[in-house]
């Protein structure tokens, strides 16, 4: 699939318009050529290990696919349409090589359809399953929230791939939008995936990224505004295992006045070589004047041997803003909390356990997907019972 | 029966120093049903005697002994000593985020019973402990002292008290910072507490104040590690008039 030059056209004089760029993000483009190979050395690829990412940075399109099975409300759609249309449809150009390379190799999009007003009132749930980590696959979705809709979608990530893919959220003016991926991977899958948000005029946008599973997995979460009034929460939430490498790298580019941003993400680490890297990223540009943000990432470490990252970066080009705030903490248990627990007769294991549920708890209590967070928490549970509940049981 | 005797014991905590000895030898009996007060002046080794006999880990015993009923306390981990009868209502109760109140005394009535307690009448004793301390019933769904006032974390403190019903308890200065009508609630509760046949307290505290509504079968006054003095109730009217200036010189310089 090619990107013809009227769409190239469309994206570049987007960019005019907005010529201030933040130096943290290398600018948006579809040319595979604005994005090459990277050595590692580069500031948004420095904390990736790119040998285990098995090839998908020169990855050549394929026939492999994941299977999609899908519960779709009444009223909504799912279609495909091509790589022109996703641009016309407002898709943000991709802005690394991964979500480039999901462009170019796609061969043609899938747009979800929330029509303007619509309320389901269940959740739009794709799952999404691969066979085998041979397979390289390549996404390239436009998740549409029309004017005043308001509907939760649910992404579920299950099996195995090497799977590259970008999503664009268009989420229409005054709409409600609650966007859930779930990574819940195999141990030898590769998810290099990007989720663009463009949130309309006094629209809001909840995205949540849930990653358990994979050998590696980077995700971006980017945000930018179509006009004042728009609200974005990013919450994330992660536990990475012996080996696993989980990358979530936000950013919210306060693009338009009186927008606000609220990121929060959890993690939790345990097992030799379990890394975790958080990037939260904020461009507050001259124009958004009176714009809130705060940004927050947390780490519990629960064993010797794992490595969190975490880098909070805050571009400020104007000083006429309501608020703007980030805290990034990474500790192991506390040993107060646990000897308060423990003086109550809780044993060591189940105090441990109380304590992760709690650093999780409101977390997942606000992703809003009742389903869901039953899952979660037995999720958590089962991590716990991986080591933490193991080596102190007794 | 229940019976906490402290014999003889010494405890140090780590510095930059090496370690630092900060109880110097303290012999104490709480006998079957009997109120102890602990009176000294700050810095004295208070917190640092209840601690010890929880087990905190951060404090080395380095001699001595602490037993319930003739078992061997020290030689339990600190839950282990919480199922054997043991409560400290603490100083300063730690924050749990996202535990809610509700949740964490299920759990601690559970492991300190050895069993689930009944739901039906569970609920009700919650609400009723919560209710007594002048606690509103909403505290169940907060998170564990989170955003509680220093006067509600030490209600807090009490209630669970009354929930979990040990044979020892051991409160830390329970009624610093706690205003006169809060002081009558927390003196209320661990008055019933105490009513029970066989209870034992060890009550420690900086004023008089939450003794006259609480009466101790023995006063102990604490000084730099060590009992200095001890007697009954009168010894913390003589201690209200005349402060521990006396004990204080006495202590070598
Ligand atoms: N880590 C430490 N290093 C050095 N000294 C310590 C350490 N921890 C405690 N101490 C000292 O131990 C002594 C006893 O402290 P403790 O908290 O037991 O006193 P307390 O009688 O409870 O005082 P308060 O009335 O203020 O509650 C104090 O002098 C304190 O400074
Ligand atoms: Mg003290």
């Amino acid at each position: 699939m090619t990107v013809t030059d009227a769409a190239r056209e469309s994206v570049e004089s987007m960019l005019e318009a907005n010529p201030t760029r933040s130096h943290l993000n290398p600018p948006p483009s579809y040319d595979l050529a604005d994005h090459p190979l990277p050595t590692g050395r580069e500031e948004i690829w420095r904390f990736t290990p790119l040998k285990r990412l098995r090839g998908i940075l020169d990855g050549e399109a394929s026939a492999a696919h994941l299977t999609w099975e899908t519960s779709l409300p009444e009223g909504v759609t799912l279609t495909e349409i091509t790589a022109e249309q996703a641009v016309e449809l407002g898709e943000l150009a991709p802005n690394d090589r991964p979500s480039a390379l999901a462009v170019a190799r796609a061969g043609g999009a899938l747009l979800l359809d929330i029509p303007a007003e619509a309320e389901p009132d269940a959740p739009v749930w794709l799952k999404l399953h691969g066979e085998s980590v041979d397979d390289l696959v390549w996404g390239q979705l436009v998740i549409r929230f029309g004017r005043f809709s308001k509907a939760t979608v649910v992404l579920e990530h299950t099996g195995s791939a090497r799977y590259s893919a970008t999503t664009t959220v268009v989420v229409g003016d005054g709409a409600n939008a609650n966007v859930l991926s779930l990574q819940d991977w195999d141990d030898d899958a590769v998810h290099l995936g990007r989720d663009a948000i463009r949130v309309g005029r006094d629209a809001s946008v909840r995205h949540t990224a849930i990653t358990f599973g994979g050998d590696v997995v980077r995700l971006n979460a980017n945000v930018e505004y179509d006009g004042p009034g728009g609200e974005a929460e990013l919450l994330g939430l992660y536990f990475a295992d012996e080996g696993q490498h989980l990358e979530h790298r936000l950013f919210a580019d306060h693009n338009q006045p009186r927008t606000k941003s609220h990121v929060v993400y959890k993690g939790a680490l345990q097992g030799q070589g379990a890394h975790t890297v958080w990037i939260g990223n904020v461009l507050i540009r001259k124009i958004a004047e009176g714009i809130e943000t705060y940004e927050e990432n947390r780490n519990l470490v629960l064993t010797d041997g794992c490595h969190a990252d975490s880098v909070p970066n805050l571009e400020i080009e104007t000083g006429e803003i309501e608020g703007a705030g980030h805290a990034s903490a990474t500790g192991r248990f506390d040993d107060e909390q646990l000897f308060y627990l423990r003086s109550r007769g809780v044993s060591e294991a189940e105090s441990r356990r109380l304590v992760v549920h709690g650093f999780f708890n409101d977390l997942i209590r606000k992703v809003g997907v009742a389903s869901l967070e039953e899952k979660l928490m037995a999720t958590v549970e089962e991590e716990l019972a991986k080591n933490v509940l193991k080596d102190v049981t007794g | 029966m229940s019976t906490l005797e402290i014999k003889d014991l010494h405890v140090s905590v780590k510095t930059e120093d090496g370690p630092k000895e900060i109880l110097k030898g303290v012999t104490l009996t709480i006998k079957d049903g009997e109120t102890h007060a602990i009176m000294g002046p700050n810095g004295s080794g208070k917190s640092t005697l209840a601690y010890s006999v929880a087990g905190h880990p951060k404090y080395d015993v380095t001699s001595g002994s602490v037993t319930l009923d003739g078992q061997d306390v020290l030689a339990m981990s600190v839950d282990e000593r919480a199922r054997a009868g043991l409560f400290l209502a603490m100083q300063y109760p730690v924050e749990v985020p996202g535990v809610s109140v509700s949740n964490f005394l299920r759990t601690a009535k559970t492991a300190v019973d050895g069993e689930a307690p009944k739901l039906r009448t569970w609920v009700k004793d919650v609400n009723k402990a919560l209710q007594d301390l002048n606690l509103d019933p909403t505290f169940g769904q907060r998170s564990v002292n989170e955003g509680f006032s220093g006067g509600e974390k030490k209600r807090h403190e009490i209630a669970q008290l009354e929930l979990l019903n040990p044979k020892i308890a051991v409160l830390d200065e329970t009624d610093s910072g706690l205003d006169i009508d809060a002081l009558k609630v927390v003196s209320e509760g661990v008055n019933r507490f105490r009513s029970q046949e066989g209870k034992g307290v060890l009550l420690i505290t900086h004023y008089t104040r939450i003794l006259r509504y609480i009466t101790p079968d023995r006063v102990h006054v604490f000084v730099d590690g060590k009992i200095a003095d001890q007697g009954g109730p009168e010894l913390a009217d003589a201690l209200e008039a005349e402060g521990y200036d006396k004990y204080l010189n006495k202590a070598p310089a």
